[in-house]
């Protein structure tokens, strides 16, 4: 009666392969620029894969079938131009049929129900191991801020974390507050977002098993600049995190011969935002820059570390982020120069 | 036959063919969807109980409204009686209970006046001052709004009937609007039992 | 086609025609002060096409700026009010106005009735409507003027706290969202009291509840999911307001508010809502699907249940659109359950429609055309809802370019698509004339490669990372590609609607004269003249099954015996 039934098996499976290979690099080894939902390298994020995998395999078969069954219907029962104009036979409706119906797709909901319990505990619920690192993401219009409460440093918008492994696990822990609004902390390719909603923490563990820099972003509408809240999560082997806490623990470098600029961000307000740790620099609104040259990005990951953007940046930020909170501080040429100057000393 | 040309005509017997009023309809439907946006209201009252930041709390300044309420609920009794009245064709009995309703229910708004004078002056809480402030007074105000509402529009049933126009045929017009009477003095019965009894 | 006068005696138009033409001024008079359901019905459906094609302009703005990454032709300020009115005002003012469109033009020509149970709070309730969506849009032209696109607002459909607090949205952009809002909400809720009471209160004799058309039916329990479905909204919008304007702190996180709350709260109005919007493509598809397959609808109590079911459940499932705020993991499984059996009563009329279709006569007129899309469309997007019902899967896909695919598969496969289906089926009814078939079939075949073109793409950049709301992304994310593919679907969706208005305008003047009953279909609305008389029937008809007009035209085998 409906053909190709036999076929359905393999129809299906080739389509996955098909939509795994399409929504790109399946199975990387690693991070990748386009942080795909379907190259996981941290447990939440396998195990979510692994779930979506058999819900795709069930929601694949059932529109196979659906779809197929009207395919049939389309083709079979089409009006042909040689029929006469009686009615066909008027069936009102099958007790049975309706039954069969309603109790086959209650099963696939129970089996598909207890499934995805089974995932929310595993990860909602997952036991803290004593190795597990610690970092509160505070969310903020429109960058991030990471403390390291066991480390004693802070910092801001890329994350460092140490690599995990299956024998020894160490895992990052990440508490999530917000100082304004609802943000959402998503890299893809480590764990499924949760949201940053302020004065109600939040949890999400991730343990990357594959070093490198993963890409990701803020997930829920934060105003302006939402577009832009890049974030930028560097999996470091152990001796690589290591040496990063220790220079992130240091105070802020002090060359004398960049005096002047120094004074310039001191007395032109900057130090009322940012903070120098070791300098009478203690503002909290914006990132803290003791450590700004060690990053790779500026900007919550927008443009490159690199003097000319710097400077760029610090003249007037709306011309790289318009709608950023930060403002043009209307310096002079000379004292942009110095402040850039003094900023790129701080290691 | 007049209605239709169809031939053969299942049974032949005829059923009394019975569809329900649609003030009645419409009004309950109305209750319906006002009661969802006080449950919105109460949710967001319970929700909050005990987590103000700051005082006043509840039990340093809520009195129970005790003489407000037997006013106000009496009402549905005097409005339940002025119903029976112009059912029967008793339009003078109609207009006293009616007057008397509507009496029972300013008493009630000049009860909540006092509190909410007493509150704002003499305890310092305004919608603005903690959780409680804001819970209580857009609950409280939302019912009273409904209060006032209903109040107009026994006035102008009132009205008609002193000049003469409210005869036993509008029986049925009035019992709808006596449901919606009937539904403010339910939300009532509610909001007492949240903002007095179990959030103080 | 039985295009002849049928033989329901008194439903023929007996009004004498009236002597010289109406000036333009007294036909606009009429139609302003007017309480007749149909032109009411009729001026909701102009309301809503308009704003159909304001809510696609906005939309095609944005594809232009998203087609290419880094792009600058679009200021952020600008994106954010585009894709928040795009949203409020495909959902409140073109779906739910349709809901009001179709059920009042339709509903009371199907229970035999001479209009809506309240004609003057119908006229109210289109103004109020109306007037809603004036004020909405006037927001373009407050504050700084119309190219920084004024105080529009900016905050997404869903207006989250505390992003809404004086604090961080200074402006009226929020204000406007809210108080318009509140307007067309009002508006609603008398709308759907009117439908409520015009189905219980004016059916014609004989006509039981479970003699009604389905069409009438679903838009009855629509209503009625209506009535506990926008006055949640109606409330927090109000608390919204409280906190903005009077200092009240229901949303306010530093006085001990909590985000959370807003949330809830939109989304046990957000979640029935999309219900609310879906309901009439169900209505129209049970109309449509029998009378091209040439039988009846296939399990019409199990329709009726399930669409109470579906209602009901309905109620039971908004936290699914918060799995990533934080709940329990209790808290979470209870939503994956729920939203997950509210797929089964969904699936079931699926199956019933599929069910009407097997071992009929199909006839692919454009309206089937239509409906046979949107059974494959409809299918699909449900179980793309199933998938996002799997909490964990949700944390990746949430916020994500794969949740605006799975919603446009139902507003505009599903949706949009039905209501195409239903124009092209009533349009004769309610002008007298037919809509052109060729163009009607340019129209589909156009609109449904456009439509997959830009949708069955946009899944994949949800599984490739890309979020909502971002009104640029960088070149190196490798979402260049499917970016310009979706905006190019984008473009030929918005030929194919062109040629849909040109065909409706056309048909207006130029299109074959219908008669009665072009279809030849069963429902009472097709024993009446087209257009129908002011009056609809000059006597009250009397109906002894689900079918009248199989009845008359089949007098040997009347559904009456089988049901």
């Amino acid at each position: 009666m409906l053909p190709g039934w036999l076929g359905v098996g393999r129809l299906t499976r080739f389509v996955f392969a098909a939509a795994l290979i399409l929504s790109s690099h399946a199975f990387a080894q690693g991070p990748q620029s386009t942080p795909s939902i379907f190259a996981p390298t941290s447990t939440p994020a396998i195990e979510i894969h692994h779930l979506s995998l058999f819900a795709l395999e069930i929601t694949g078969a059932i529109f196979l079938t659906v779809a197929g069954l009207l395919t049939y219907v389309i083709v079979r029962f089409r009006s042909k131009g040689t029929d006469d104009a009686s009615e066909p036979a008027q069936i009102y409706g099958s007790n049975q049929v309706e039954l069969a119906w309603t109790v086959i797709p209650v099963l696939i909901v129970v089996v598909l129900f207890l499934t995805t319990a089974r995932v929310i505990f595993a990860i909602q619920d997952a036991p803290k191991p004593q190795a597990a690192l610690e970092v509160t993401v505070v969310g903020h219009q429109f960058w991030w801020e990471y403390r390291y409460p066991k480390q004693g440093i802070v910092a801001a918008n890329e994350l460092h974390v140490p690599l995990s492994s299956a024998d020894n696990p160490t895992p990052t822990y990440l508490k999530l507050l917000s100082a304004d609004v609802d943000h959402s902390f998503w890299i893809p390719q480590l764990a499924g977002k949760t949201d940053l909603i302020p004065v109600h923490p939040n949890d999400l563990w991730i343990d990357p098993l594959q070093p490198g820099v993963y890409l990701g972003q803020c997930a829920q509408f934060c105003g302006v600049q939402h577009a832009n809240m890049l974030l930028r999560v560097y999996v470091d082997t152990p001796e690589q995190f290591a040496a990063w806490v220790a220079n992130q623990a240091k105070p802020g470098v002090q060359d004398s011969a960049l005096a002047a600029g120094r004074h310039v961000f001191e007395t032109q307000a900057c130090m009322n935002c940012h903070t120098v740790q070791g300098t009478v620099a203690t503002g909290r609104f914006g990132p803290d820059l003791t450590h700004l040259m060690s990053r790779d990005t500026l900007a919550s990951g927008m443009i490159l570390n690199t003097r000319d953007n710097l400077k760029q940046w610090v003249k007037d930020p709306n011309t790289i982020k318009p709608g950023s909170l930060m403002p043009a501080m209307q310096l002079s040429d000379d004292q942009l120069d110095q402040v850039t100057s003094y900023l790129e000393t701080l290691k | 036959m007049s209605a239709t040309a169809i031939p053969l005509v299942p049974g032949g017997h005829e059923q009394t063919w019975h569809r329900p009023s649609r003030g009645r309809v419409g009004m309950y439907c109305l209750i319906i969807g006002e009661c969802a946006i006080f449950t919105i209201f109460v949710v967001a009252y319970v929700f909050y109980i005990g987590k103000s930041l700051n005082g006043p709390t509840p039990a340093q300044v809520l009195e129970v409204p005790i003489f407000n309420t037997i006013c106000l609920l009496s009402s549905s009794v005097t409005i339940w009686l002025a119903e029976r009245a112009i059912e029967r064709g008793i339009l003078r009995t109609f207009g006293l209970w009616w007057a008397a309703t509507i009496a029972l229910g300013v008493i009630f708004l000049i009860g909540t006046g006092l509190e909410w004078y007493k509150l704002i002056y003499h305890d310092g809480l305004t919608i603005r001052t903690n959780l409680f402030g804001t819970t209580f007074y857009s609950i409280v105000g939302l019912h009273a709004t409904h209060v006032v509402v209903g109040l107009t529009m026994l006035l102008l049933v009132l009205l008609f009937t002193l000049t003469g126009h409210v005869r036993e045929e509008h029986s049925e017009r009035i019992q709808v609007l006596a449901l919606y009477w009937h539904f403010v003095d339910a939300v009532w019965v509610v909001v007492f039992t949240v903002v007095y009894i179990v959030g103080r | 086609m039985a295009d002849q006068t049928l033989p329901i005696h008194g439903s023929l138009d007996l009004t004498p025609p009236r002597e010289g033409e109406s000036t333009w001024l007294e036909t606009l008079h009429s139609w302003v002060i007017t309480v007749d359901h149909k032109k009411l019905g009729l001026m909701y459906m102009m309301l809503a096409i308009f704003f159909l094609l304001v809510g696609g302009a906005e939309v095609l703005l944005i594809r232009i700026q998203l087609a290419v990454p880094n792009n600058h032709l679009i200021s952020p300020q600008v994106f954010n009010r585009l894709f928040t009115m795009h949203g409020t005002t495909m959902v409140f003012l073109v779906g739910m106005p349709l809901v009001f469109a179709w059920a009042n033009y339709i509903i009371p020509l199907q229970i035999g009735a001479r209009d809506m149970a309240f004609p003057r709070l119908n006229a109210f309730s289109f103004w109020l409507t109306a007037f809603g969506a004036l004020l909405l849009y006037f927001s373009f032209l407050g504050g700084a003027g119309l190219y920084g696109m004024g105080n529009a607002p900016d905050v997404t459909w869903w207006a989250y706290a505390p992003l809404t607090a004086r604090a961080f949205s200074p402006g009226n952009a929020t204000d406007y969202w809210a108080l318009a809002l509140l307007v067309t909400g009002f508006g609603t809720l008398g709308g759907a009291i009117n439908i409520i009471a015009t189905t219980f209160s004016m059916r014609c004799k004989g006509m039981t509840l479970m003699r009604m058309p389905l069409f009438t039916w679903l838009l009855l329990v629509d209503s009625g999911l209506l009535l506990v479905t926008i006055t949640p909204l109606t409330a927090a919008q109000v608390m919204l307001l409280l906190d903005r304007y009077l200092g009240a702190h229901f949303f306010d996180t530093q006085a001990g508010g909590q985000a959370i709350l807003w949330m809830h709260f939109f989304w046990i109005f957000g979640h029935p809502e999309v219900y609310v919007l879906v309901f009439p493509a169900f209505a129209i598809a049970s109309e449509v699907i029998p009378v091209f397959s040439r039988k009846a609808i296939f399990g019409y109590p199990a329709m009726v249940a399930a669409g109470v079911g579906i209602g009901f459940v309905s109620l039971g499932v908004w936290a699914h659109h918060m799995f990533t705020v934080g709940m329990t993991s209790a808290g979470n499984a209870f939503f994956v359950l729920s939203t997950m059996l509210v797929g089964i009563p969904t699936g079931i009329k699926i199956f019933n429609w599929v069910a009407t279709m097997w071992g009929g006569k199909l006839r692919f007129a454009t309206p089937m055309l239509f409906s046979t899309a949107f059974l494959f469309q409809f299918l699909a997007a449900g179980l793309t809802g199933i998938m996002l019902s799997v909490a964990p899967w949700n944390w990746q896909l949430h916020g994500s370019y794969f949740v605006i695919a799975h919603f446009h598969y139902v507003l505009v496969g599903a949706i949009v698509f039905m209501v195409f289906a239903g124009i092209y089926y009533w349009f004769p009814k309610a002008t007298g004339r037919m809509m052109d078939e060729k163009l009607g079939k340019w129209h589909f075949w156009l609109f449904l490669i456009g439509f997959h073109v830009t949708f069955d793409t946009m899944h994949f950049l949800g599984f490739e990372g890309m979020p909502r709301w971002i009104y640029t992304y960088p070149a190196d994310r490798g979402w260049d590609h499917l970016n310009l593919v979706v905006s190019i679907g984008g473009l030929i969706q918005g030929v194919a609607v062109l040629i849909f208005a040109y065909n409706l305008v056309s048909s207006l003047f130029k299109g074959k004269i219908a008669g009665n009953d072009p279809w030849d279909a069963w429902t009472l609305e097709w024993s009446t003249a087209s257009p129908p008389p002011v009056y609809n029937f000059a006597t009250d008809p009397v109906v002894h099954s689900r079918r009248p007009l199989w009845d008359i035209k089949h007098p040997e085998d009347p559904d009456w015996k089988y049901e």
